[in-house]
């Protein structure tokens, strides 16, 4: 009797895992069949990443020289999304944008969300007063606002490209460690930590080659999830004046330099930067929304 | 459930008091203080003895253990001190915002939730149709959609509209009126902000509102309600909507706390003067009581929001109140 009951326990945890092993293709596949919305925001991603790359062949303006015999000029064919209030082309300006906005969000994200996967992890595998004192120190940085924590970091290290990039992966860490931590937690009661412990494997390698491959799934669900939230602190901060500076083209950045005062007589200068960073955040998101439902078993259709 | 709540109480303490600690010893580790930025400004910057006196004015050449001391203990008397760029009771400055602010909050919330609630059930009783992705596309839009910039499309939208009927272009009004004072004033000011964070908000509690149900819907005891032969529209409004809904309250808490404290960008937009343009401004004039009291009071919301959603958990079920 007993030993049925502890079968039944144990019957789901091995099915999960089982599911959530998977090759590449396989992820690929479902991706288009199964997930046409993820699919599409793949393909947005992709041109955006290709765009970002090859900027200097697609657009022949320079995006951080001023020419102003050009000041606020309608969309037209020679300027087809206008220029901006230095005679800038924004269309050259929102392509180059693509790459501060990726540079910010693949970084950020990266590096944040790696970050709090280990300390989450660690966290998980060492309980006791480690995990509860950690918890607490996680509960505190999460009590502030996105934008708040960012703006801190920002006041305390300024403004720039590199810096904007500190500031949003420090708030991400704690966010991700606490999601990896509820995860880990359970990984660390399935009997094959204990069989590597008792082969006496060191705490590191437990932790990074027993522990940290079954925690992907919401690993990289929250890694996903963030690289639109960063583009769209990125925005925010730039918007501010506290994130990236000018000349270097950013899409917040176009969106504050005037774009409430020029709004009548130049409002594609306050239009066409927030569709950029819409369609950006809306693919992430559409390609994040995938790889949850791809990856959390609870949440398929089938 | 009173010693439920008694602990919960106790256990907010020390992240209030972690928050403290934070702020205080982070604020002083940005190069420069309020001193140097007024002086800047009189052409005095290179004057040691005057940066000197000013310092000792404010307290600043105190031990940062004494100035530590003093705050909180100001702080555990419900006396916040003065702001020490402006001079004034941190008390009244923070009063004059929070209206605002607590307005704006309140009627983004109430958009978020009348719009969530049927579009994230419809979304996941419908999953994979059309309804579905016409609901997901707009709530994921919505957060796409950076808050600031819906703002601006809104401005113009109202800039232009109002000049192709009316012949003279409108906007919002600047000045703050209380709502008792002139509603008509005072909503045609905020409804606009509440309106651009309020589809945002919305969106991600669609979104939570669908996965929830998504989940529950899963549940054996929906198949049994179903195999009884119960109405669909019973099971889901009844049965699992309930259930569903407990992440939500989360969702719609937690937001309600952001939109406390963290409304700084869209504040900007519209011109507001709100707790998050105070914020940008005590933290840009280094001003460290300022910004020491709006953390304390950001971390203060944000705590009891949990706090509430924690009892409301453990009211609505009973097997959290004795883990």
């Amino acid at each position: 009797m007993a030993v049925t009951e502890k079968q039944v326990a144990i019957a789901p945890q091995v099915d999960e895992t089982e599911e959530t092993r998977f090759t590449w293709g396989e992820v690929a596949r479902n991706l288009f069949l199964r997930k046409p919305l993820g699919a599409t925001g793949a393909v947005v991603i992709l041109i955006m990443v290709a765009v970002a790359l090859f900027a200097d062949f697609i657009t022949p303006y320079n995006p951080v020289v001023n020419a102003y015999d050009k000041i606020h000029e309608a969309p037209s064919a020679e300027h087809w999304l206008g220029t901006d209030q230095f005679g800038r082309d924004v269309l050259a300006r929102i392509i180059y944008g693509a790459r501060t906005a990726l540079l910010v969000g693949f970084t950020a994200s990266l590096v944040g969300a790696t970050a709090g996967l280990i300390l989450g992890v660690a966290s998980a595998y060492f309980g006791g007063r480690f995990d509860l004192l950690f918890q607490r120190v996680m509960d505190i940085f999460i009590a502030f606002p996105l934008i708040i924590m960012a703006l801190a970091v920002v006041s305390i290290f300024g403004t720039g490209t590199q810096n904007v990039i500190i500031a949003i992966t420090f708030p991400f860490v704690p966010r991700c460690a606490r999601v990896v931590r509820a995860s880990a937690l359970a990984v660390r009661e399935i009997p094959y930590v204990d069989a590597a412990r008792a082969l006496g494997f060191n705490h590191v390698r437990i932790i990074m080659r027993h522990m940290i491959p079954n925690v992907m799934a919401p690993y990289l669900i929250i890694l996903t999830a963030f690289l639109g939230q960063a583009i769209l602190l990125e925005a925010s901060l730039s918007y501010l004046g506290l994130g990236v500076q000018e000349p270097t083209p950013a899409w917040g950045l176009m969106l504050q330099g005037g774009a409430e005062e020029y709004a009548e007589s130049a409002p594609w200068i306050a239009i066409f930067p927030g569709v950029a960073i819409s369609l950006s955040v809306f693919a992430f998101n559409l390609f994040g929304d995938a790889v949850r439902d791809t990856l959390d078993p609870r949440l398929r259709s089938d | 459930m009173y010693k439920y709540i008694f602990k919960r109480i106790l256990l907010m303490i020390p992240t209030l008091f972690g928050a403290a600690v934070l702020v205080f010893f982070l604020m002083r580790l940005v190069p420069g203080d309020i001193c140097e930025l007024r002086m800047a400004g009189t052409g005095q910057y290179f004057d040691e003895r005057a940066l000197q006196v000013c310092r000792e004015q404010i307290g600043l050449t105190k031990p940062l253990f004494v100035q530590f001391f003093d705050w909180v203990w100001g702080i555990a008397r419900l006396d916040f001190g003065v702001s020490m760029w402006t001079g004034r009771p941190i008390t009244e400055e923070i009063g004059l915002r929070f209206e605002l602010s607590l307005q704006v909050a309140i009627m983004a919330t109430l958009t978020a939730t009348i719009l969530a609630i049927p579009l994230g059930t419809i979304s996941a009783v419908k999953q994979d149709t059309w309804i579905d992705y016409v609901v997901r596309s707009f709530s994921i839009a919505g957060i796409a959609m950076p808050s600031f910039w819906l703002g601006i499309l809104i401005i113009l939208g109202l800039l232009i509209t109002t000049q192709r009927y009316f012949g003279v272009p409108w906007m919002p009004p600047i000045q703050y009126t209380p709502i008792w004072v002139d509603p008509w004033a005072n909503l045609s000011q905020l409804i606009w902000p509440a309106l651009a964070t309020g589809y945002r908000y919305s969106a991600v509690a669609t979104r939570m509102t669908r996965s929830a149900l998504l989940e529950v819907l899963r549940e054996d005891y929906v198949r049994t309600a179903r195999a009884k032969g119960l109405l669909e529209k019973l099971i889901i409004n009844r049965h699992a909507l309930k259930n569903a809904l407990l992440p939500v309250t989360t969702v719609i808490g937690l937001e309600f706390a952001f939109l406390m404290g963290g409304l700084v960008v869209t504040e900007q937009v519209f011109n507001l003067n709100g707790l998050g343009k105070l914020f940008v401004l005590a933290v840009t004039h280094h001003d460290y009581t300022m910004t020491q009291s709006l953390v304390m009071l950001v971390a203060l919301v944000f705590v009891l929001t949990n706090f509430f959603i924690d009892v409301f958990y453990a009211w609505l079920d009973p097997r959290i109140r004795y883990r």
